[in-house]
């Protein structure tokens, strides 16, 4: 009998603090709000602490039963945990980065209004993105993801007095929806067919079986459902289009959700189901080639975006289409490696994105900024350090994570090497980009007081001059920095995967084999970083005329890369158009106007007019009524007689 | 044994006409009182002609049956004639068709 470690209660603490903030945060006082959420979620990452110190006496998976929760005959499902190294991982990302974006949000929004609202949000998303990760079933897990989809809604449509937010929270939403389908017929197969979503009954009913060398199949299809699940969270082709639009929400949701954490669940979801996609080649190629056009082309949008949220957002798309390259290479540990970094960095850049957006005014548009790095040193020092990281320059965190992957792919195949490779090019080139555009040259934007701050007016704190934030956001900026900058290093000789081996299996072999491939391909992707960044530098800093004659010279194609490549317009044409046609015409006009309401009306008409007719005969006047039965009575006599004689 | 000097067909065709008669008076008179009268006839007509079947058929029922027509008719005038006196106080016309309330 194992000890117990009162798993239940990370979660459950999050919990709390919603509750309490939720109920009773709106009269009580700032302080006391962000005393509530950051106890609660800051207790849950001490106990991840603990935890994870007490793990390392522990035999893993550990797992602890709480409740039992749906008991059909041998089906069963319980309210219970897994921890092993995998979630163990997870569990101090997401309370780790998770309480540190707590900090900085007090104060990012500090100046709200409902400031109780966001905190409470803010720990409900904690509770149920530490539900999802803590699983033993998929049940239990899907409950989690489920959640973090209404919290991330939630968050997204945080102003939702503005009909942009409020629209984006639906699209995310409902786009969201879509995957979850794939998910949930995933579930059923799994019941189905094993009789269980306990993960370890469903793996070791998984792991006798053969891979579906074939290409068709029960896992395959079950592995490509998930997928389709993985699609709609973490945001690949066909289904990312939400992503960008959530950029709506206030920036430390960005950060939490749109970056570091949910949006990293289809990976981790991924991840825990190898042992089936391991037995589904045909699923596994379908996740690296979903992961390698997604990383490709997100990667592309990003470099026309002048909203510099916009910009993270497709890089987050794009980092996402990593991890799931490495989840279709086999590279399971990989993707989790760059998950972690990519928490750690990108979590970093979207908050100091918001502390650039909190410096200007609200302003978002990166052509209105530019010269920022002496107004607010620490934030140019510490997205610097987020940049360097997520381009892949040594000793990074970034760079070790990348290359990981781009090596783990060039194994399987150098196709989704080479396009990762472009991908980590056009990476650096417009994360360089971003920074150059910001913080260097001279401050493009006016001042702000006199400006009406457009359609970003939710972000303004109404103030001239750039200034910098105060030390509650820089102390987490500072913090992320410093694991950007050695995060990496875990992965410094397969550490980091030897420690995930117990979860995924043991390194293949062919590692000492071709070490020296290994390290050319290391110096390659170095170099198109550094091969990036001077070309950002040549566009941006040394030749800024420079972009607007490109873009002249490339005329409609730098139109379509501008707009996204169409593609919200395509699903626009495609499917939402065709929907809203046919509802309109064929269900509602047609089917229910025509048929329902038809018969309906007709019916009532019909019972009027023979109404209207027959009260004609209920004048009023009584000579008329005994004109009535003496006729009536004529006529039954007239019958009677009639019968009577012709019965004889 | 009465004998029937008059055959019962002559009592039936007279009974027929004076109900027919009470019919056609409903029928076509406005006046309260008349149309009253009217029923009268009628229920005389029947009484003929029941009285005539009992002597016919030597029954005592029909004789019997006329009695309680006559009673029910009895109390039938004086709550008809009631009733009349009634409308004429509220309405200050005996005309049926200007007494049409419930018309819609």
């Amino acid at each position: 009998m194992n000890p117990s470690l009162n798993l239940w209660l990370i979660p459950i603490l999050p919990l709390a603090g919603a509750t309490i903030n939720g109920f009773l945060g709106k009269k009580s006082s700032r302080q006391a709000v962000t005393t509530i959420a950051l106890f609660f979620s800051g207790a849950a990452f001490a106990m991840a602490l603990w935890v994870a110190l007490r793990s390392s006496s522990l035999p893993l998976p550990h797992q602890e039963y709480l409740a039992h929760w749906i008991r059909s005959g041998s089906f069963s499902v319980d309210f219970a945990f897994y921890l092993d190294q995998l979630s163990l991982v997870m569990l101090l990302v997401v309370t780790g980065v998770g309480f540190l974006i707590h900090i900085y949000s007090v104060g990012y929004m500090w100046d709200d209004p409902s400031f109780y609202r966001f905190f409470s949000y803010l720990n409900l998303f904690m509770f149920f993105m530490l539900t999802l990760v803590l699983a033993n079933n998929y049940l239990v897990m899907f409950i989690g993801w489920e959640g973090v989809g209404l919290a991330s809604y939630l968050l997204i449509g945080f102003w939702f007095t503005k009909d942009s937010a409020a629209s984006a929270g639906k699209k995310a939403f409902i786009v969201n929806r879509i995957g979850d389908f794939g998910f949930l017929i995933a579930l059923f197969l799994l019941i189905k067919h094993f009789g269980s979503l306990n993960f370890e009954q469903v793996f070791q009913r998984v792991a006798p079986l053969g891979p579906e060398t074939a290409g068709t199949g029960l896992l395959t299809a079950i592995g490509i459902l998930l997928m389709v699940g993985a699609c709609g969270k973490s945001a690949q082709i066909p289904l990312y289009i939400w992503l960008p639009d959530a950029m709506e929400g206030p920036t430390p949701v960005s950060a939490l959700i749109h970056a570091a954490t949910m949006v990293t669940a289809g990976v981790y979801m991924v991840s825990r189901s190898h042992l089936i996609f391991e037995r589904a080649p045909a699923a596994l190629t379908v996740v690296a080639i979903i992961g390698t056009l997604t990383a490709f082309f997100a990667a592309t949008i990003g470099i026309a975006q002048t909203d510099i949220k916009k910009v993270l957002a497709y890089s987050t798309v794009s980092q996402l289409g990593y991890m799931f390259v490495a989840c279709g290479v086999g590279a399971f540990s990989a993707g989790i490696f760059h998950l972690m970094t990519h928490a750690f960095f990108k979590g970093l850049l979207f908050l100091a994105a918001g502390s650039v957006i909190h410096a200007v005014g609200g302003e978002q548009d990166m052509r209105k900024m530019g010269g920022l790095k002496s107004f607010i040193p620490w934030t140019f020092l510490t997205m610097g350090i987020a940049t360097l990281a997520i381009s892949g320059i040594p000793p990074l965190a970034g760079f070790w994570s990348k290359d990981e992957i781009l090596w783990k792919a060039y194994q399987v195949s150098w196709v989704y090497w080479l396009i990762g490779l472009i991908t980590a090019f056009i990476t650096s080139f417009y994360m360089f980009r971003l920074l150059y555009m910001t913080f260097f040259g001279d401050y493009r934007g006016a001042q702000v007081d006199t400006h009406g701050h457009g359609s970003h007016a939710h972000d303004a704190h109404g103030h001239g001059v750039p200034h910098e934030s105060p030390m509650v956001m820089l102390v987490p900026l500072m913090i992320l920095a410093a694991l950007s900058l050695v995060g990496g290093l875990v992965g410094i000789g397969n550490r980091f995967e030897h420690f995930l081996a117990p979860v995924f299996g043991s390194p293949e072999a062919a590692e000492a084999a071709s070490h020296g491939t290994e390290m050319l391909l290391m110096g390659i992707s170095v170099a198109v970083a550094l091969l990036g960044w001077w070309l950002a530098y040549l566009l941006y800093y040394s030749r800024p005329e420079l972009p607007q004659k490109i873009a002249d010279l490339l005329g409609g194609f730098y139109q379509t890369v501008v707009h996204k490549y169409y593609v919200d317009e395509i699903y626009a044409a495609v499917f939402i158009k065709p929907l809203i046609d046919g509802s309109t015409r064929i269900l509602w006009q047609d089917v229910d106007q025509k048929i329902i309401d038809a018969a309906v009306n007709d019916a009532g008409d019909g019972a009027r007019h023979v109404s209207d007719e027959a009260r004609h005969m209920q004048s009023g006047n009584i000579r008329s009524y005994a004109g009535w039965i003496a006729a009536g009575s004529a006529v039954v006599i007239a019958f009677m007689i009639w019968m009577w004689t012709g019965a004889r | 044994m009465v004998q029937s000097y008059v055959p019962l067909s002559y009592y039936l065709l007279l009974s027929g006409f004076l109900f027919a008669c009470g019919v056609v008076g409903f029928l076509i008179k406005r006046n309260i009182i008349t149309i009253f009268m009217s029923i009268e006839l009628m229920l005389n007509g029947v009484n003929l002609s029941f009285v005539a079947f009992a002597a016919h058929w030597h029954a005592l029922a029909g004789q019997v049956f006329v009695f309680f027509v006559m009673v029910v008719a009895a109390a039938e005038a004086s709550v008809g004639l009631a009733i009349i006196i009634a409308v004429y106080r509220t309405r200050e016309t005996l005309n049926v068709d200007q007494v049409n309330l419930l018309k819609l």
